[in-house]
């Protein structure tokens, strides 16, 4: 599911620093921004002229330093509902997340908090993820959310949440079981019992893991 | 006055003493007023005056303060005056608050009224319901004593020569003296009451002053408010933007590093401005979150029930968007509630209710715990409680030793339209 080819992305960030640094880390990574904009409008207008593989965007951007990055995205979702959006948010806030994962079906899109660009490899592998049509939420929101105890979730064991965590966050099957240190087929076990508990009859797999992620979110 | 007891009670004494020393101070004001105006205005030319025309003009302060004690008098309510107190000792200060005043001005207008109009009329009704029928009542005294015993005259005009005529007269004298009693009583309390409204308003400049009052303080709320998102934005602008933009530094500079001392000292610099930056991130939602002021109300108590220990059960519905003060004081409520059931009430869960009835926003939040939360014992609930009372508000809290507790609030507000944030 993860990519190496090289992605054109379109960067949407307000702060000159860290719009500069982005370019910086991308083009390192093998990865080519197309734009790189300091608003909302001049990102919807860059996708237009551009048809990146994924759109990178800040949530809080000018005019009204609100939550115009997130809107933006939305919208392109709406237009297009394929196209790949990974938010980078200052707040670890479900709201925020719910919005994007609510465009579309929810598969390709990523809520990130800022800090993970930091872990310039994690970040990569995220964009990349969310570029191939996965669907990447912070482990910050994750760890939120895993405190709440509420349906549909009630019904899922404790090793089942943990899984469901990690594979929210982004992870592959592979890299749930190496977390746990459990062998990939328990994981696959613990997937297909996460799937019916949460009455998700069997489609294409992905589609599916996107789905569970999205009961857990609302959850 | 309707009462029968009017004629033999202390009123009708009271409404003459009234009016009596209002004749009297109205005469002593006018001549006060009118010599201390005429020096003044001569001296001006010479400066010395100035001083004295400036005493002239605050001449209606302690005329206003006899008034108001004379309005006992007639009036039992008390009528205080309400300067206000200067901002500083000294004459200064208090000259300038008092020039300032509009009820300095108010009560120097109320002395020149007294001093041409008020108290000539003070001195009319005495004359006319008081003199007037005590001469008549004392027509056989006057014919036994002045006329010899053969003529008076009644009120300087009617010729009276006999005696039944002039205890006649006497006795009509005294049915007009007890009507006119109770125009004196009426003269009287017009006259108090136009005192009271000129110059010690009763309700509605105190309702005036009161609707100020709340407005002062609620505009140190939201100044307060602005100021703290102020902060948020500056933070999140500043110090948060260049601590990211270090981080991913620090992160490139680890993938380039060979291993070795280098690498790990840089491993070390970067997991600390992580945390550093985490440190920040949580400092910033503390100072004011940007879910309520992107989402509202809902998302934001969601939200703080996601971030509670304990597990939060969370049944809010709004009609839409409320006042941002309104949002606020209710997102820091439930905050702090849900601040002491994490560490105070040893709960096992909570739930946050409410929503929007009749005009008024309701929330309620309740535990399992313990209970015995004392709203007096100097916790954050009297913060919380000084808070909601800016904006109207009501908290009320009930934690019987043993639990549960409940902690509800409400506020009169309506929802505002998306198009308009309200303010």
């Amino acid at each position: 599911m993860r990519t190496d080819r090289s992605l054109r992305v379109v960067l949407a960030e307000d702060g000159v620093l860290l719009r500069e640094g982005l370019v910086g880390l991308l083009h390192r990574c093998g990865h080519e921004v197309v734009a790189a904009v300091g608003d909302a409008e001049a990102l919807v207008a860059a996708v237009e002229k551009h048809s990146p593989d994924i759109v990178v965007t800040d949530v809080r951007m000018p005019p009204g330093f609100q939550d115009e990055g997130l809107r933006a995205a939305v919208r392109l979702r709406e237009r297009t509902p394929t196209l790949p959006v990974l938010v980078l948010s200052q707040y670890v806030q479900r709201a925020y997340a719910s919005d994007l994962l609510d465009s579309g079906d929810g598969s390709g899109v990523g809520y990130l908090l800022k800090d993970r660009v930091g872990q310039v490899e994690e970040f990569v592998d995220a964009l990349c993820e969310v570029a191939a049509g996965g669907t990447v939420v912070d482990p910050e929101v994750v760890r939120q959310l895993l405190r709440r105890r509420r349906d549909p979730l009630e019904r899922l064991t404790p090793r089942e949440r943990e899984v469901l965590a990690l594979i929210a966050e982004g992870r592959s099957n592979a890299a749930v079981a190496r977390e746990l240190v459990v062998s990939e087929a328990a994981v696959g076990k613990h997937i297909s019992g996460i799937l019916s508990k949460l009455d998700l009859p069997p489609a294409e797999e992905t589609h599916r893991r996107v789905l569970a992620v999205l009961a857990y979110l609302r959850a | 006055m309707s009462r029968p007891g009017f004629l033999v009670s202390a009123w009708p004494w009271r409404s003459v003493a009234y009016l009596l020393t209002g004749a009297v101070t109205g005469c002593v004001a006018l001549v006060g007023i009118v010599t201390a105006a005429a020096v003044g205005g001569l001296l001006a030319i010479v400066l010395v005056g100035v001083p004295l025309l400036v005493l002239t003009a605050l001449a209606g302060i302690p005329l206003a303060r006899l008034e108001r004690l004379r309005l006992r008098l007639v009036d039992l309510e008390p009528a205080p005056g309400r300067h206000a107190a200067p901002s500083a000792t000294g004459l200064r200060p208090w000259l300038t608050t008092r020039l300032r005043a509009p009820a300095t001005w108010r009560e120097l207008g109320y002395a020149l009224l007294f001093a041409v109009l008020l108290w000539p009329v003070d001195a009319l009704a005495i004359t006319v319901a008081l003199l007037f029928p005590l001469s008549m009542v004392a027509s056989p005294l006057l014919m036994a004593t002045v006329g010899d015993g053969m003529e008076t005259k009644v009120l300087k005009q009617w010729t009276i020569t006999t005696w039944p005529m002039a205890f006649g007269v006497a006795a009509l004298g005294l049915v007009l003296l007890a009507l006119c009693a109770y125009v004196l009583g009426v003269v009287a309390g017009a006259r108090a009451e136009l005192t009271r409204l000129l110059i010690a308003p009763r309700d509605a400049d105190l309702g005036a002053e009161l609707v100020e009052l709340t407005r002062s303080r609620a505009r140190l709320v939201d100044a307060f408010e602005a100021e703290r998102r102020r902060i948020e934005r500056d933070l999140h602008d500043g110090a948060q933007q260049r601590l990211v933009a270090l981080t991913m530094t620090l992160g490139l500079a680890r993938l380039d590093a060979p291993p070795g001392p280098l690498a790990d000292q840089l491993a070390t610099a970067h997991d600390q401005a992580g945390r550093a930056l985490a440190e920040l991130r949580e400092l910033i939602h503390g100072i004011h979150p940007k879910v309520l002021a992107d989402y509202g109300l809902e998302a934001a108590v969601a939200d703080a029930a996601d971030r509670s220990p304990v597990p939060v059960e969370v049944t809010l519905e709004l009609p839409g968007r409320l006042s941002q003060s309104v949002e606020a004081a209710a997102y820091f409520v439930v905050c702090e509630a849900l601040a002491n059931i994490a560490k105070h009430s040893g709960a096992g869960r909570a739930e946050v209710s409410g929503g929007h009835r009749d005009g008024r926003l309701f929330l309620a939040v309740r535990d399992d715990g313990r209970g015995g939360a004392d709203a007096a014992a100097g916790s954050g609930l009297t913060g919380l409680a000084d808070r909601v009372s800016v904006l109207d508000g009501r908290l009320s809290l009930s934690s019987p030793a043993g639990g549960p507790t409940l902690l509800s609030v409400e506020f009169p507000c309506d929802p505002c339209e998306p198009t308009d944030r309200c303010a």
